[in-house]
């Protein structure tokens, strides 16, 4: 960019950076307290019932089947009280019900060998389209240095006739007065 | 009336055929200048009048069908499965969609519908309007194929007909499926519009952006129907299901919202397109994208590909789908490779922190939202495809990998509109963004001090966490959006020495596009808001027999009694519950429990009492068949109401972003979104 902008001051730039940090700090909080607990006792009815599924076809949480006499939930729930009395933790109560039920009795696929991808493919492809998208900005960045000024913004006088003739155009064609 | 249905879904096919080959010839002799014996203009208008024609077939079809329903024409074997004589009139007229062959003949004269407009309208551009007529009359033909040869409605039932039908499902017998499923298509349908556009004015190399002003409107109306589909959907599924939610992460829901996503990322990517002739080709895929997400949820509606709750509208025509998609796909890549050259970008971005960017991570948030819903949903598929087992993916999944990235979204909609075109300066950003931040902290400590900790008792509660979150970025989104809105307001107030309302009122006439955009951004606020009180979510169940009561948050319930009453369409229960407030009684509550003769189906009335800080939901289960005594479950649903509030806004903003703006009479009192960049050193991001 030419002009008054064509460099970031330093002190601008320790303040980003510092802001950067600060949300790398956060996200690494937020990580440690997300994975609190993974190995503690059974964390309780209320918790357990909402990760596991009602086996009665009815496609709903343990703890959301309102099936009067549901064949499945009063079992489930007896199974599940015993193992929370048995002091289990969650992997236990979890792995108890696979054995018994199947694999589709977990509300959520594990967190180890190929349902492992579930959990993981959804943050690569965020983390991969926003590294993606952070590279095609500099690159256009790049593509734009010199091109036009930032002052050119506030003084429609300095453009090109192609770049007026270009506005005007989509003006005519959008009726567009700025969108949000 | 089934032949004359049969019959008109026939003629339709045929003028749909007709409009597609004749039209596809003239535009190609139109393209390539040959010689032609009749003029390429006549066989183009011939085209457009068989489209016309070809929706009066199909309305005629769909009347014939409904007819059918009113008069219990029960040798349809669809009105047979789907309706019953003492079915009341406004379920009869529901029973045209509540089946596969009804649905799709629904979608079809939809379709014919939007053409039909579409057609009217040719003069405004008859080159760009003849191609997207075409492509209109392709995805008719392959609808009516499907109707004449896979599913046709009017099939006779072979044998001694019944003297009554099997009724419809218990399920849909409520008020919102007269019009949730019939908004859901149109938002579907709609999106073919725009695909139709964007796919003719590639192939043709239309110069300009024209394309995307002629179809504003309509993406802007299908989003609004396809919102309101799924909002309403919410709300059956809040009110008839009685599990006490309203959104489960069912497969049939999920494919209802991917196509919401990237419908929002095209209406916010165009801007762009419009503005710096940038996305050209994005905002192109992003509208193929959306057309091809409409088919794949009525594939998995209707496929049965996954389980779902929605298991009354499964079938086998999964494969005339899948082939359709295939088709569709082909061609879209086809003409992209052919014509991509004309899609070249007219600019570039300057700046990482700028409007331009904030729209390109709004549509990063909102495709990878997309992605993740694709992604949960198709995975039990892949993974007994990888493993041989099939596993679930629910809510905890969903709840884990999407709430993150909503609060996101909800983040950047707040940052947007604070951000000017082009770049930015540190200075810009401490200005716009103070107040914001300062209700975000703010929001965070009464959260804290009001008990709404993600720490409670030495555990980590992930769903606090977030509704903290989900509450300070709100907050911050609410401040940032009201400070446009008032800042745009008092220059105009001190330029025309109008009151505060009133500049409100002429600031949001004189830029009605971007004002209505920043009423929706506060009605999805708003829906967050109601979306976060789910984190604190009480039930209670009881058996309950006279005089029992039950507590829940500061209710006290107590059933007074038991009732039934009957009708021709079903036998009912009802339980009377008095409601207690700090030892008052307040109102009652009916809970109630109805068995369908026709089916033989049981299905709960949920009683719900709502006021802004929470809703009260009462549940009658039935009756225990070991005791005999009545079962009661109680929910506690904190801000729900919000939630409908929240679409009411949307709606609102919407109507207002859709109206035109005030002549540029006013055009004087210009307010610039947010102060562009002067002397300011900026931010760049990529240097």
């Amino acid at each position: 960019m030419g002009g008054v902008e064509a460099k970031n001051p330093p002190g601008g730039w320790r303040w980003l950076s510092f802001w950067i940090k600060s949300m790398q700090a956060v996200l690494l909080a937020v990580a440690v307290c997300l994975s609190l607990g993974a190995g503690s006792p059974a964390s309780g009815m209320n918790y357990l019932d909402h990760h596991l599924m009602c086996m009665c076809g009815c496609s709903q949480l343990l703890g959301e089947c309102d099936h009067v006499g549901c064949p499945d939930r009063g079992q489930e729930m007896a199974d599940l009280s015993a193992d929370i009395g048995a002091n289990m933790t969650d992997q236990q109560i979890y792995n108890a019900f696979v054995a018994k039920y199947g694999a589709t009795v977990l509300a959520a696929p594990p967190a180890h060998g190929f349902d492992l991808v579930a959990w993981i493919a959804p943050f690569a492809v965020f983390a991969a389209a926003l590294l993606g998208t952070i590279l095609l900005i500099r690159r256009w960045s790049g593509f734009s240095v010199g091109a036009a000024a930032a002052s050119e913004v506030t003084d429609p006088a300095k453009l090109n006739p192609a770049e007026r003739e270009r506005l005007e155009r989509i003006r005519r064609e959008t009726g567009a007065e700025g969108g949000i | 009336m089934a032949a004359l249905g049969s019959f008109a879904l026939l003629i339709a096919l045929a003028f749909a055929a007709y409009n597609l080959l004749a039209g596809a010839l003239a535009l190609r002799l139109i393209a390539t200048g040959q010689p032609a014996r009749i003029s390429p203009e006549r066989l183009a208008d011939t085209a457009r009048r068989a489209g016309i024609a070809g929706f009066i077939a199909v309305s005629t079809a769909a009347f014939a069908l409904i007819w059918s329903v009113f008069t219990n024409d029960f040798s349809i074997t669809y009105i047979l499965e789907h309706s019953n004589r003492a079915l009341p009139g406004a379920y009869k007229f529901a029973a045209l969609w509540s089946g596969q062959e009804g649905s799709l003949l629904l979608w079809a004269w939809l379709l014919g519908m939007y053409g039909f407009v579409l057609r009217l309208r040719h003069k405004t551009d008859v080159k760009l309007y003849a191609y997207a007529g075409t492509v209109l009359a392709g995805i008719q033909v392959f609808f009516l194929l499907v109707l004449n040869f896979a599913a046709p409605p009017f099939a006779l039932f072979r044998g001694p007909v019944p003297a009554d039908g099997n009724g419809l499902n218990p399920l849909l017998q409520y008020p919102e499926m007269v019009i949730h499923p019939p908004m859901l298509y149109l938002g579907y349908v709609g999106f073919s519009v725009p695909f139709a556009f964007a796919l003719g004015a590639l192939m043709m190399r239309y110069p300009g952006e024209k394309w995307i002003k002629l179809t504003r409107s309509w993406t802007m109306a299908t989003w609004l129907f396809l919102t309101c589909g799924i909002f309403l959907g919410m709300h059956w599924a809040y009110a008839v299901l009685g599990w006490g939610g309203y959104w489960g992460w069912d497969p049939v829901e999920n494919a209802s919202f991917m196509p919401w996503l990237t419908g929002t990322a095209f209406l916010h990517s165009v801007m762009m397109q419009e503005r710096k002739g940038m996305m050209k080709s994005w905002n192109v895929w992003l509208i193929f994208s959306t057309f091809l997400l409409t088919m794949l949820g009525t594939l998995l509606t209707r496929a049965g590909l996954v389980s779902s709750v929605h298991a009354f509208a499964q079938s086998s025509i999964g494969t005339w789908f899948v082939v359709f998609m295939g088709i569709v796909l082909a061609v879209c890549i086809f003409t992209y490779v052919l014509q991509h050259e004309h899609l070249k970008t007219e600019h570039h971005l300057e700046s990482l922190v700028s409007r331009e960017s904030s729209f390109l991570f709004n549509n990063l948030v909102l495709l990878t939202a997309c992605f993740v819903i694709l992604w949960g949903t198709l995975f039990p598929i892949i993974s007994e495809y990888v493993q041989g087992t099939k596993v679930t993916v629910g809510a905890p999944w969903y709840n884990q990998v999407a709430v993150p990235i909503g609060l996101f979204l909800v983040f950047l909609t707040g940052v947007g509109p604070l951000l000017p075109w082009r770049a930015t300066s540190f200075k810009s950003i401490r200005r716009n963004f103070v107040l914001p931040v300062v209700a975000l902290w703010t929001t965070v400590i009464v959260c804290l001090a009001v008990g709404v900790n993600p720490w409670q008792g030495g555990t980590f509660s992930s769903g606090h966490f977030y509704a903290v979150v989900a509450f300070a970025v709100s907050a911050a989104v609410l401040t940032a959006v009201v400070s446009e809105f008032l800042r745009g307001a008092l220059v105009i107030s001190r330029q025309t020495r109008r009151n505060l309302f009133e500049s409100l009122w002429l600031l949001t006439r004189r830029n009605t596009r971007r004002y209505g955009g920043y009423l929706v951004h506060i009605g999805v606020v708003v829906v967050v808001l109601g979306l976060t009180g789910s984190a604190f979510n009480r039930s209670s169940e009881k058996e309950m027999g006279l005089h029992d009561k039950l507590d829940i948050g500061p209710y006290t319930l107590e059933c007074t009694g038991f009732t039934q009453d009957s009708n021709a369409n079903y036998n009912s229960e009802y339980a009377l519950l008095s409601v207690y407030e700090g030892g008052k009684q307040k109102f009652q509550m009916t809970p109630e429990k109805r068995v369908y003769l026709a089916s033989d189906q049981p299905q709960t009335m949920v009683a719900i009492h709502s006021i802004p800080t929470w809703d009260l939901y009462v549940v009658y289960e039935g009756t225990n068949p070991d005791t005999g005594q009545p079962i009661i479950k109680a929910f506690l649903n904190p801000l729900v109401g919000w939630i409908w509030f929240g679409l009411v806004v949307i709606v609102l903003g919407t109507f207002v972003a859709l109206a035109p703006s005030l002549s540029p009479a006013t055009a004087a009192l210009r307010v610039p979104a947010a102060r562009a960049v002067t002397a300011e050193p900026v931010l760049k991001g990529g240097d």
